[in-house]
């Protein structure tokens, strides 16, 4: 980890004393677990000043690769941009596709890619919070998160195969049908988590010194939440009370039943908490898919594995772990489109660090980016 | 708020942005050129999108297409704001004043496609290195590391 | 002569003890941070991992041993020694036995509250002999911790001291009675967090995980030199537990003899499993929120243990 400490010429502030201002680069490794972001931080003494994120680490042209693929062969472009939830990116730009394409998606699918995103959103909200614990320096929350986050990752493991990046959804549909008593096997995941996420609140949450890290730092109020297209936890955590499943109603949700837990004051405190109790509610929607789902097509008969859609362009969003993922494609016919663009929600929310940071000293700078949740996947894409 | 309805809202408001407004893909569409696009913006603003959610650009044969899409919570509605930009002058004014959001999706459009904003206060690149020569979402980009999948098809 | 002899001898003992206790604490946190982690910790060097200290401390060994460039080589070499000594040698004031202690002193409560306070300046010296501005800022804050944390630790400490009229060690476990134990628990908490605050660990980490961030004042030290870093940790470990045992509750009572020491033994992991275990449960703080707890709330709070102790005195 690289450390420059340079220390600028010296000012004279009002009263007269010299006063020089240190510059800490932060480098882009990272000792905390949130991949690698570069931070320029100028600080007064302890106190930040101005703190400069600097991206583009993991930019592997994702966006023009996908001009020289077929609409499938993008597929497993998408679960590397958000690769902590890999089912919900490859949901939104499958989304983008049935769109531009006209292409309908069977019942069960639309079932099964329900269960999926919501158990993905779990398992990215336990690394979220568990890397929260972990700046803060517990230790023992991040293990126990990441144990919530293991029942998942295994059960995505019997599903498709791989733990991190699925390649499950896609255009149509979904890749296979769940194996014999993988539904069962969620519904008995999905039953016990509720009291193992209160555990994780009352051992975390409720501790003192956990509050005393986390409550008043970097505080986003509801204006400069809109304003700077804050969206997700980050969002909500300030009381904008703004969520896809609700607000555009895509997919199935209309047929859940579940809360959208909004925050008061915008620190990060309550986007931590935001996340938490969001599992929850994820827990409670899979146990109604689990009870409505029916057998039938995980994918759209009779599709050509070869997409030409008709020219033109179309958007379409899903709310994910980390607000509103969206991928807008042009296509000109051919079967590559002609454009891919990625509207990624951690992007948008890590260009309010340099406003939340100031004022801050560096131990809450930490804090601060977890509590903005990026996954540099996405952000640099 | 539905299509016909968000068509209603802005004819009656702004009678001007009428007819550059069309529907795609079941998206309500306004395409302005170059002079009318901050000021289409603004307006759009005035009406209740309060929203920013991306900027982007898209490069044809002959230009550059910007597309931006806006969001209006309140209403439940959005839209799309399509410009078009000459290859041979790319730049365009800068949307930060309206919608603060703007700052770093400008900059990636910089970045990528070379398109610079005027009245941006920072702009310069985001994704790439300071020292990137190019703008490597442009179709002409060059670059002898890219290799080309082969056409099966 | 014989006194040389037998401060060179016990100087011999105290660093083996020191090096077996920190063995055994590695060993012993390990096993705890992975239970209370629903893991179990060193399985496979040694019957239940008990010879992964041995075998990393001999990796740390055939480390290369590097000085940065920018570093003061002097003392650079010099702080580790300095903040582990002063450890080493509080060890010897404490009573082991009922009657016995290696260094019989009658100011020896003073003692093991005055010595260790020497290794700040090996933390400070550390810090500053880096050659790393970040790791001097550091060294700065963790050396204010510990200054800060003296207060009411000694406060906490002189309740017993009132309670027992001397400051003699071997004669204060000789007056210990029972219902102390009752009469300084407040004591007793303020005196354990104190000392884990003392020993720069635990929720009050900031100066050493400021490595989660920049560097921490014994970033810059690797290999051996690192390792006595940590020895004066566990070292520091073992002397707060014993020291506690002793004052607080009563060292080997109720049993006496060679049992008695076995006694003071279990009482002094016991307390250890507990400073360790909360180490691991609670998050860190931050350094404001560190002082001011020290202030507003410890100091106030050895100072009720004093007057409690101040309102029994009479009726002894």
């Amino acid at each position: 980890m690289a450390i420059e400490v340079e220390s600028r010429t010296p000012v004279h502030d009002e009263d007269g004393r010299a006063v020089e201002e240190l510059v800490l680069n932060v480098g882009p490794a990272h000792p905390s677990t949130h991949g690698v972001c570069r931070i320029i931080a100028h600080l007064d003494g302890e106190v930040v000043t101005r703190a400069e994120p600097v991206i583009g680490y993991l930019h592997r042209g994702i966006e023009k690769m996908a001009e020289n693929r077929t609409y499938l062969q993008i597929v497993p472009l998408t679960d590397r941009l958000d690769y902590v939830g890999s089912m919900y990116a490859n949901w939104a730009y499958c989304r983008a596709v049935e769109r531009l394409a006209g292409i309908g998606v069977p019942e069960r699918a639309e079932y099964l890619r329900v269960i999926t995103c919501e158990l993905q959103r779990i398992a990215s909200h336990m690394m979220s919070i568990g890397s929260t614990g972990a700046d803060t320096g517990a230790f023992t929350m991040f293990v126990y998160a990441f144990d919530v986050r293991e029942r998942v990752v295994e059960l995505f493991e019997a599903l498709t195969g791989s733990r991190l990046t699925y390649c499950y959804v896609r255009p149509g549909g979904v890749a296979a049908d769940a194996p014999e008593g993988w539904l069962d096997d969620v519904r008995r995941v999905v039953g016990e988590m509720p009291a193992r996420l209160a555990e994780l609140d009352r051992l975390f949450f409720g501790n003192v010194i956990a509050r005393g890290r986390l409550k008043g730092v970097g505080v986003l109020d509801v204006a400069t939440a809109v304003a700077w297209g804050a969206s997700g936890p980050v969002a909500r955590g300030s009381g904008v009370g703004w969520d896809l499943r609700k607000s555009d109603t895509y997919s199935l949700y209309p047929r859940f039943d579940f809360d959208v837990p909004v925050g008061e004051r915008g620190d990060a405190y309550d986007r931590a908490r935001v996340r938490l109790w969001e599992s929850v509610e994820s827990c409670r929607i899979i146990e109604q898919a689990l009870d409505q789902i029916e057998p039938g097509h995980v994918h759209a008969p009779g599709l050509p594995r070869l997409l030409k859609p008709r020219p033109g362009d179309a958007y379409d969003h899903i709310e994910s772990a980390r607000g509103s993922l969206g991928v807008y494609l042009v296509s000109d016919g051919s079967p590559r489109p002609y454009r891919m663009k990625v509207r990624s929600p951690a992007f948008c929310n890590l260009a309010l660090l340099p406003l939340l940071a100031p004022g801050h000293t560096i131990s809450d700078l930490v804090v601060i980016l977890g509590s903005l949740d990026p996954v540099f996947g996405e952000v640099d894409r | 708020m539905n299509i016909d309805e968000l068509r209603e809202h802005l004819c009656g408001t702004y009678p001007d942005l009428c007819p550059l407004f069309s529907i795609e893909f079941g998206d309500g569409v306004l395409i302005v050129d170059r002079g009318r696009y901050w000021s289409a913006a603004k307006d759009l603003k005035d009406l209740g999108f309060d929203r920013l959610g991306m900027i982007t650009a898209v490069d044809g044969v002959d230009d550059f297409e910007i597309v931006a899409r806006v969001t209006a919570r309140e209403m439940g509605a959005h839209i799309f704001l399509k410009t078009h930009v000459p290859r041979d002058e790319p730049a365009i004014e800068t949307l930060t004043d309206l919608w603060p959001a703007a700052d770093w999706q400008e900059r990636e459009v910089y970045d990528l496609f070379g398109i610079s904003f005027r009245g941006h206060p920072d702009m310069r690149r985001i994704l790439l290195p300071d020292d990137w020569v190019g703008h490597p979402l442009r179709k002409d980009y060059r670059d002898e590391r890219i290799i080309r999948r082969p056409d099966y098809i | 002569m014989s006194g040389l002899l037998w401060g060179m001898l016990f100087g011999l003992l105290a660093g083996i003890a020191i090096a077996l206790a920190a063995l055994f604490g590695v060993w012993w946190e390990r096993k705890v941070a992975g239970r209370i982690q629903m893991r179990f910790g060193p399985q496979e060097a040694g019957p239940a991992g008990l010879l992964q200290t041995l075998a990393d401390t001999i990796k740390l060994v055939l480390k290369e041993d590097i000085t940065p460039r920018l570093a003061d080589r002097r003392l650079y070499r010099i702080a580790p020694l300095v903040v582990f000594t002063p450890v080493a040698m509080s060890l010897a004031v404490i009573p082991f036995a009922r009657g016995w202690a290696p260094f019989d002193t009658s100011v020896g409560v003073l003692f093991f509250l005055a010595v260790p306070s020497i290794s700040v300046l090996g933390i400070l010296l550390g810090g500053w002999a880096s050659g790393n501005s970040y790791a001097t800022l550091g060294g700065m804050r963790g050396a204010a911790q510990m200054v800060s944390y003296e207060v009411p630790r000694t406060l906490a400490v002189l309740s017993v001291v009132v309670l027992a009229g001397t400051l003699r060690p071997v004669l204060l476990l000789g007056r210990f009675q029972w219902w102390w134990i009752l009469a300084t628990l407040v004591g007793f908490v303020v005196y354990l967090i104190s000392s884990i605050a003392e020993m720069n660990r635990g929720p009050f980490d900031l100066a050493e995980a400021e490595s989660e961030l920049v560097a921490g004042y014994f970033a810059d030290y690797s290999g051996i030199r690192w390792a006595v870093f940590m020895m004066t940790e566990y070292g520091s470990v073992l002397a707060a537990s014993l020291f506690g045992s002793v004052l607080f509750l009563g060292g080997g009572w109720p049993l006496s003899g060679a049992l008695g020491v076995v006694v003071l033994l279990v009482k002094a992991v016991l307390i250890a499993t507990l400073i360790i275990w909360v180490k691991w449960t609670l998050p860190r703080m931050r350094a404001d929120q560190l002082m001011r707890f020290c202030w507003t709330v410890l100091t106030p709070l050895a100072l009720v243990q004093l007057l409690i102790v101040g309102a029994v005195v009479p009726w002894l």
